[in-house]
């Protein structure tokens, strides 16, 4: 059978029923690679450049450019060049009749839950294959400094195809409480546990970032029978310096104009940051505490652009296995951080990546971390 | 996220902060009905039902229904805030300002300045403006660029739902009289807003959208006309940025100042009325300020220099409109491109 692909509109959060297409990247009959970006999507939180998930030529632009579309619509479509147009004709017809658009009541499960954890109300947002959670061990995702589960809205989805999928939203962050403690990563990696506990989840693998990839590593090496296996994406506390720019910008701005250039310090292509996403933050840190908690998370554990760097010599302890994925591109924590890894664990540097390398360059991130859980 | 309307963004921004501070109060006419009646006390919760259920909620003390005269309960609310409450009056309609004005700008506004800044006057007044809901001239005014004319005031011009509640917030955590000025066709208006409490800071503007070639800088409810009209342009090649000051006082003369320096051509919307209103506030600042910057004269969008009028057929050509604003934003883009070519 000759293999002919659809490519169609993804599902990026959980809360995301459609998307703009503004512009293709690559033209009718051009040849793709997997990986490869081949169009432009826009949703009512972000806008970003959607990678082909498979390698062929582009036989048809299904979606017109300005287009509106559910998730799952068809956009286009990628067979090889020898393929008859009449079978690509049939194809599309096929899918069109078959296609049934998502309902809109199917977003009431992607709500995000609360949950009390050692005394606080802790905001999460879960992720189930269709056929129920199955006995596969859970993924919870840990975000970093300032951000909060959404921050996973390219990862979350496609890893909770396979297995139940958690994206917390630490103390301090997001919808959860903003009673932070002293905001250091020990006392984060508490809230975690506490977390896991209350939704009576045994073991897991983390996949954390940042800060998160800090509180990763601190449960891999501290609870080892409560962590299956860590994927940590430019992890703190791998090196002595942090961009003190980024973490005190962060804080104290409260104008989208001046905050817009600090959180581009977060990407390699400083259009993945746009006006909603620089409003989105601007929100969280006008809730009542957030401002406060943020401050003592960067006081306990970045204060001067300085950092605690002792995790990345204990991993080759830690018995669990732990990959890292650093963007060679990061500007707040550089690669060269990820430098003398202790043996056993596995490095991937993605070029052209900046520090969310999990949302710029999402397909290879999420397939990092396919391959690293066992089936 | 939670969808709310603005009235419902209204009325939980008024119970977070009554729960957390049992200084705040509310005072007006009809904030919950049944002044002094037997029977229903949570008849009204005000005529458009943004103050219902509060009665209920905190009690007889904290919400206090009024006899109607605004020079009373106005001047009430504002003796109680120097002394020590913090209570959210509500005027009904801006347009009644008239009768308690003398209470607002010659008493409140002043007291900070006139007791060598040892005195605090910690009151909101919510009040409600606007035209097209066929009330006519006496319910109808934008009447804020009034207010925003007296210094010790700081007016508040919400565009939406969660604008309003952080705004509110803030004005309610703010210790200088504070008139918070609500659209009255807007109060159905949803959208997404944080069960959370949060507070948006006075005399920051807020950008709604991001474009290379004109500036709109529109007040309240205009900001969501200037939007669409944004919107209908981008699809036409011509890119709006669109600056919502949210505060008319304190004004973020820097935002507005920034961002015509971008585009340099400017289209400024307001509901109120033209002569000493806020676009021609808006645009005298810019001619003093951004003059250099400036690739066409400032184009004003207003309603005219009429009252409000009861037919709805005029009422309709009278408020500023998407059409009239796309225009305005053609004209300016189109100013010195023309005559370059002739």
């Amino acid at each position: 059978m000759t293999a002919i692909d659809a490519i169609t509109m993804p599902k990026w959060g959980l809360a995301m029923q459609e998307g703009i297409v503004p512009a293709w990247t690559v033209d009718e009959g051009q040849e793709v690679s997997a990986g490869q970006e081949i169009l432009d999507i826009e949703t009512a939180k972000v806008a970003n450049a959607y990678e082909s998930p498979v390698a062929g030529r582009l036989r048809r632009k299904v979606a017109a450019e300005g287009e509106t579309l559910p998730v799952g619509a068809l956009l286009g479509v990628v067979a090889a060049g020898d393929v008859p147009d009449a079978d690509i004709e049939a194809f599309i017809t096929d899918f069109q009749a078959n296609y049934v658009p998502p309902e809109d009541d199917a977003a009431g499960g992607a709500e995000p839950e609360f949950v009390e954890a050692i005394g606080l109300r802790l905001r999460y947002l879960k992720a189930a294959p269709e056929d129920g959670d199955g006995a596969a061990t859970p993924v919870l995702f840990i975000h970093g400094f300032g951000a909060d589960h959404a921050g996973w809205m390219f990862n979350h989805a496609e890893i909770g195809a396979d297995r139940p999928a958690y994206a917390l939203d630490l103390p301090g962050h997001g919808g959860s409480a903003k009673t932070i403690g002293d905001g250091s990563v020990g006392g984060l990696a508490q809230a975690v546990l506490g977390f896991l506990d209350a939704l009576d989840l045994p073991r897991a693998h983390l996949i954390g970032h940042s800060l998160g990839g800090a509180v990763a590593a601190t449960l891999a090496l501290d609870q080892p029978d409560r962590v299956a296996s860590a994927t940590l994406i430019a992890p703190a506390g791998f090196g002595d310096t942090i961009n003190g720019d980024f973490i005190e910008g962060f804080i104290k701005e409260t104008r989208a104009k001046k905050l817009r250039p600090v959180l581009e310090m977060l990407a390699a292509d400083p259009a993945l940051i746009t006006l909603q996403m620089v409003d989105e933050v601007l929100k969280f840190k006008r809730l009542d505490g957030a401002t406060a908690a943020l401050r003592s998370v960067a006081d306990a554990n970045f204060a001067g652009g300085l950092q605690a760097a002792g995790l990345k010599d204990r991993l080759g302890d830690a018995g669990v296995p732990i990959q890292v994925i650093w963007g060679a591109e990061d500007r707040v924590l550089p690669a060269a951080h990820a430098e003398g890894l202790p043996a056993g664990v596995k490095l991937t540097v993605i070029p052209g990546a900046g520090h969310i390398a999990h949302m710029e360059s999402s397909s290879e991130v999420n397939d990092l971390v396919r391959a690293f859980l066992p089936d | 996220m939670p969808r709310k309307s603005v009235r419902q963004a209204i009325n939980e921004a008024l119970r977070q902060e009554m729960e957390r501070d049992d200084r705040v109060i509310l005072i007006g006419e009809d904030i919950a009905g049944g002044m002094g009646a037997p029977g229903d006390k949570d008849a009204w919760g005000g005529p458009m039902a943004v103050t219902k259920g509060i009665k209920p909620a905190f009690g007889e003390d904290r919400v206090l229904d009024t006899p109607i005269s605004e020079s009373a309960f106005i001047g009430a609310a504002i003796g109680a805030a120097a002394t020590g409450l913090r209570p959210v009056a509500e005027l009904m309609f801006i347009d009644f300002i008239g009768v308690c004005f003398d209470q607002i700008y010659n008493q409140a506004a002043k007291f900070r300045y006139m007791f060598g800044g040892k005195a605090v006057t910690p009151v909101v007044i919510r009040t409600q403006y606007g035209a097209g809901l066929r009330a006519a001239s006496h319910h109808s005014q934008s009447l804020y660029p009034v207010l925003t004319h007296i210094p010790g005031l700081k007016v508040v011009v919400p565009s939406n739902a969660y604008e309003a509640k952080g705004l509110l917030i803030q004005a309610i955590r703010d210790d200088d009289p504070v008139i918070f000025c609500e659209h009255k066709l807007m109060y159905d208006d949803e959208m997404e807003v944080p069960d959370e409490t949060y507070a948006i800071p006075f005399g920051e503007a807020n950008v709604t959208r991001e474009g290379d070639d004109v500036t709109i800088v529109a007040i309240g409810r205009m900001v969501n006309l200037a939007n669409q009209a944004a919107d209908n342009l981008a699809k036409q090649g011509l890119t709006c940025t669109v600056v919502d000051p949210r505060t008319t006082s304190p004004l973020d003369t820097e935002t507005i100042v920034e961002t015509v320096e971008e585009t340099g051509r400017v289209v400024v919307v307001d509901e109120a009325y033209p002569r000493c209103g806020m676009a021609a506030d808006i645009a005298g600042l810019i001619a003093d300020q951004a003059f250099g910057a400036l690739k066409a004269p400032v184009k004003q969008v207003t309603a005219p220099h009429a009252p409000v009028p009861f037919s709805p057929a005029l009422e309709d050509l009278y408020i500023p409109s998407v059409e009239r604003i796309e225009a305005a934003v053609r004209a300016v883009a189109d100013y010195g491109q023309s005559a370059a070519a002739e």
